[in-house]
C-alpha cells in the first residue's frame, strides 16, 4: 500500500537534473501528493516554463512512484502556484554552498533593473555584498550571472520569482 | 474552433516564431552576454508557447507537438512582427522593445479572465516576462535616439499594433511614445515564415509519427 508520505520520501530524493545539489522538493516544485488506493497523483509547477528539465523531472517523479508500486498520474500545472519563496531552508543552503546565490523575497511588485543592478546580493562564495549584475540571464532561465568584487569571482544567483 | 482556442493559438504562434526568431542569436550575437540573453530568452518564449500549446491541444483533443509542428505555415496565426526576419542588431532590439511592451499589455488583460486556466497559466507567464521586460528596456534605453534604433522602431511599428486586439493600441502608443497608424494584421503570412517553417519542422517531418 502506497502512502502520501512514502510517495513526498521518494520524490526528496530526486535530485534537480540542473541543480543536482537540491532535491525537487527542497525546491518546493511539489504541489501536492494524493494517493488514491495504487493511484498516485503528483502535481507539479516548473520553476520556469522555458526549464529545458521539465520532462525530465515528469518522468523521474513517475520512475520513483512505480518503483514503489504504484500508478503515477503526474501533472504539470502551469500557474503561479510555484515562486522561488516556496525553497525550504535547507534548500536555500545548499544552493549557496554549490555557489549559487538563493533568491530574494518575492515582493508584491515585480522586481526592477535597478534592484538587481544594487549590491545587495550577497555572494555565495565570501559573502560579501559588494557584487554586481553581469546578466539578468544565465545558464538556465532561472539564473543570472552576478559578480564579486571582493572575491573576484563571477557567481550565479536564483533569480525572483 | 473556440474563441479561446483561437486566442491561444495566437499567442502560442506569436511566442514559438519570435522564440525562434531570437535563438538566431546564439552564436553570433554581438557580445558573449547578449549571446547568453537572447538564447535564454528564446528558450522561456518556446516555453509558453509549450505551454499555451499544450492548454489549446486539450480543447481541440490534439497535442502540442501537432500544433507546433504539423500545421502548415497558412493555418498559424502569428503576427507579422514575430515572423520578420532582420539580422541586424537595432531591428532586433527594435522588435524585442516593442513586442515585450505589447505583450505586457495582452497578458494584464489575460490575467484578470474568467477563465481560471488562462489567467493562472498568463500570470506565470507575466512573472516570467518581467526579465524579458527589463533586458528589452535596458536596451531601448541605451539606443534611444541613435538614428538607426529610431527608424527600426518607425519600421516596425505598424508590426507592432497588429500584434494586440484593437482595444489595446491606444495604451501600447503611449507606452512607446508613437502615434497610431495602420496596423499590419494577423492573417497573411510572409516567405520569411515559410522558410522559418521548413527548418523548423525538418527533423519532425524526417520521420512522421515517430517518438522522440
Amino acid at each position: 500500500m502506497v502512502t502520501a508520505a512514502a510517495v513526498w520520501d521518494a520524490l526528496a530524493e530526486i535530485p534537480d537534473p540542473e541543480i543536482p545539489v537540491i532535491s525537487l522538493v527542497d525546491l518546493g516544485v511539489v504541489r501536492d501528493v494524493a494517493v488514491d488506493g495504487d493511484n498516485v497523483r503528483v502535481e507539479f509547477t516548473p520553476t520556469f516554463l522555458g526549464c529545458p528539465a521539465l520532462e525530465v523531472m515528469r518522468d523521474a517523479m513517475a520512475e520513483k512512484v512505480r518503483e514503489l508500486g504504484g500508478e503515477p498520474d503526474v501533472r504539470v500545472i502551469s500557474d503561479d502556484s510555484w515562486s522561488s519563496d516556496k525553497i525550504t531552508p535547507e534548500g536555500r543552503e545548499k544552493l549557496r554552498v554549490a555557489g549559487l546565490a538563493p533568491p530574494a523575497p518575492r515582493e508584491a511588485s515585480a522586481p526592477t533593473l535597478l534592484q538587481l543592478q544594487s549590491s545587495a546580493f550577497r555572494c555565495p562564495y565570501c559573502g560579501s555584498t559588494d557584487t554586481k549584475l553581469e546578466n539578468i540571464f544565465g545558464p538556465t532561465p532561472c539564473r543570472s550571472v552576478r559578480y564579486c568584487n571582493g572575491c573576484r569571482q563571477p557567481f550565479e544567483q536564483f533569480k525572483t520569482i | 474552433m473556440s474563441e479561446r482556442a483561437q486566442r491561444l493559438l495566437e499567442l502560442a504562434d506569436d511566442e514559438l516564431i519570435l522564440g525562434w526568431r531570437d535563438s538566431e542569436w546564439t552564436g553570433i550575437a554581438p557580445t558573449l552576454e547578449e549571446d547568453v540573453a537572447f538564447s535564454s530568452i528564446a528558450q522561456n518564449e518556446i516555453g509558453h508557447a509549450r505551454a499555451l500549446y499544450e492548454l489549446a491541444a486539450g480543447d481541440l483533443d490534439t497535442t502540442a507537438d501537432a500544433l507546433a509542428f504539423d500545421r502548415s505555415p497558412e493555418e498559424y496565426r502569428s503576427a507579422p512582427l514575430v515572423e520578420l526576419r532582420r539580422l541586424d542588431w537595432a531591428h532586433t532590439i527594435a522588435r524585442h522593445w516593442l513586442y515585450e511592451c505589447a505583450d505586457e499589455l495582452r497578458l494584464a488583460e489575460l490575467k484578470s479572465s474568467d477563465d481560471a486556466e488562462v489567467a493562472g497559466l498568463a500570470t506565470k507567464m507575466d512573472r516570467e516576462e518581467v526579465y524579458h521586460r527589463m533586458h528589452a528596456q535596458m536596451w531601448a534605453d541605451r539606443l534611444c535616439g541613435e538614428e538607426r534604433f529610431e527608424s527600426a522602431v518607425d519600421e516596425l511599428w505598424p508590426y507592432a499594433l497588429g500584434v494586440l486586439s484593437p482595444e489595446l493600441r491606444t495604451a501600447l502608443a503611449e507606452r512607446v511614445g508613437r502615434e497610431q497608424v495602420d496596423a499590419v494584421e494577423r492573417g497573411s503570412h510572409s516567405d520569411e515564415l515559410r522558410e522559418l517553417h521548413e527548418e523548423m519542422t525538418m527533423v519532425r517531418r524526417s520521420i512522421p509519427g515517430a517518438t522522440w
